[in-house]
């Protein structure tokens, strides 16, 4: 039998790259929330570990590690332990499908930039982030605590909620472009232009989303402090608690690939194939491109997070199931009738 | 209803139109607020390198005074413990040996002279009761302390050094 060791070791460089990328991002981000917090509220934010605070994560990371590790008496162990485990595997397992850039060729080889470009990328990542809510639900649960079940609750019915509008919004995506490959939408992009703007509404419903998914401020209902004593972590201490925060941030990072793949271009950028530039150069540049996009919507998520207060339940819900999913069904309905006028036309 | 003050506005009742419904609108022009917030000059006081002045009338930690010849200017009369209203101040007093008369200004001296800073509420009133300048505030606070009885100021902690006397803090 011949087994390509090249094809193995390539694959073996670039996941343990995009893993320990999107680890270093999420730390990153932690500091850059706090960052981007303190400046919208005129304070200066971490500054005394390292340059401008930049060794904040390190100190906070170390901090995590080394604090007593309580387990409930009346939890269930295995359950427990395995809540944030699958709050971080579901959060890393997502970065799989999404082409970081383009193809690299080395002496000969050619590398594509991307873990498993499979067919059904959109699916995959729809089917990996609805495990997510698993996480969330086995801390809840397995904490044996009211405040946590009642928040790992509301944080399912969120997500579940606001998945069909999301899903609803992408279907109009798809319809347009016709796979559910993320390459080849970013291909497409490369050649056609961004998808934001043939599809604005779309976009804007699967950010509000997008929001909602990654638990993230205004719809951080499964951690409001005030009324749940810290949501479905609440139980939680040491580097489980760091696991579950950690998480969050993984998600939000690859939410924002994925927001900048599907409607930003992803790795393309303008006037990429008009510049002449040697193919490993313009894949380098593409994928400082595609980071690029990704950092402004990480600024967005924390933007955001720091200027709206939080959704009543029933308001989210209103939202979700009266206005997103009715919107991003005309918005379907709409592209489909465009598509449809194409074709015959 | 007649309103209490110049600025009483009537609550909007209306139903939220469409617009108003899926917030769009209202939550990008808190974000354009936000946005203008990063170029506002920054309120932040670094605290150990900077330090904000204390107002002119500020009353801190208390000191023992002594007078121009370096004598104890408390004759333990008591009367700063009289005046003290959370009870923080108590004291001994001791009769001047002869052979002491470089070391107490007056006859009567305060052999213990204890502030309990945890008591102590700093309004001032010891040093306004005391007859001979004994007793004075000064502009710092109280440092942090593991235990209770640090908080416990006894005489080597609030006499000023003697003139010649090594300074100790």
């Amino acid at each position: 039998m011949n087994i390509d060791w090249f094809f193995i070791l390539e694959k073996i460089v670039l996941i343990s790259g995009v893993l320990v990328i999107s680890l270093v991002v999420a730390m990153y981000s932690t500091w850059g929330e706090r960052k981007v917090a303190s400046i919208i509220q005129d304070r200066i934010g971490p500054n005394r570990a390292g340059f401008m605070g930049l060794l904040q994560p390190l100190a906070d990371g170390g901090k995590l590690f080394f604090k007593e590790e309580i387990i409930p008496g009346n939890s269930n162990r295995f359950l427990f332990i395995l809540g944030p485990s699958l709050a971080m595997v579901v959060a890393c397992m997502t970065s799989a499908v999404i082409p970081w850039g383009d193809t690299l060729t080395i002496a000969g080889h050619t590398i594509s930039l991307q873990i498993a470009d499979i067919n059904i990328g959109i699916l995959y990542i729809f089917g990996v982030v609805s495990l997510g809510v698993y996480g969330i639900m086995l801390g809840g649960w397995a904490s044996n605590n009211k405040y946590s079940l009642l928040a790992s609750v509301r944080a399912a019915s969120q997500i579940i909620s606001y998945e069909l509008a999301m899903g609803l919004s992408l279907i109009a995506l798809l319809m347009m472009t016709g796979t559910l490959s993320i390459k080849e939408i970013v291909e497409q992009q490369r050649h056609g232009g961004w998808n934001v703007l043939y599809q604005p509404l779309g976009f804007v419903i699967f950010l509000v989303c997008s929001f909602a998914e990654c638990n993230r401020t205004p719809f951080d209902l499964s951690e409001a402090e005030s009324e749940l004593n810290g949501g479905y972590h609440l139980e939680y201490s040491s580097m489980k608690l760091g696991f579950y925060l950690f998480a969050e941030y993984i998600n939000m990072f690859i939410s924002s690939a994925l927001m900048a793949s599907l409607y930003f271009g992803g790795y393309s950028f303008p006037y990429m194939d008009s510049l002449g530039l040697a193919p490993n150069l313009v894949t380098i540049l593409g994928t400082v491109a595609l980071f690029i996009k990704i950092i402004c919507f990480l600024f967005f998520f924390m933007w955001v997070r720091w200027t709206i207060p939080r959704f009543r339940y029933d308001q989210l819900m209103r939202l979700g199931w009266n206005y997103m999913i009715p919107l991003a069904l005309a918005n379907m309905l709409i592209t489909g009738a465009i598509v449809l006028y194409r074709s015959t036309h | 209803m007649q309103a209490l003050t110049s600025r009483a506005r009537q609550v909007d009742r209306k139903p939220m139109t469409f617009i108003e419904k899926i917030y769009l609108w209202n939550i990008i022009k808190g974000m354009i607020i936000t946005f203008k917030h990063i170029w506002k000059r920054k309120e932040t006081v670094r605290y150990p390198e900077q330090k904000r002045p204390f107002s002119p009338v500020f009353r801190g930690l208390h000191i023992l005074n002594r007078d121009a010849e370096g004598r104890e200017n408390c004759t333990a009369c008591g009367l700063c413990a009289v005046a003290c209203p959370a009870e923080a101040i108590t004291m001994e007093a001791a009769e001047r040996k002869p052979g002491e008369e470089h070391l107490y200004r007056e006859e009567k001296y305060a052999a213990r002279y204890e502030i309990n800073m945890l008591r102590c509420i700093f309004c001032g009133f010891c040093e306004e009761a005391c007859p001979k300048d004994a007793i004075y505030l000064t502009e710092t606070f109280a440092p942090a302390n593991y235990k209770r009885e640090g908080f416990i100021y006894g005489k080597q902690d609030l006499l000023i050094p003697a003139p010649g006397e090594k300074n100790k803090a």
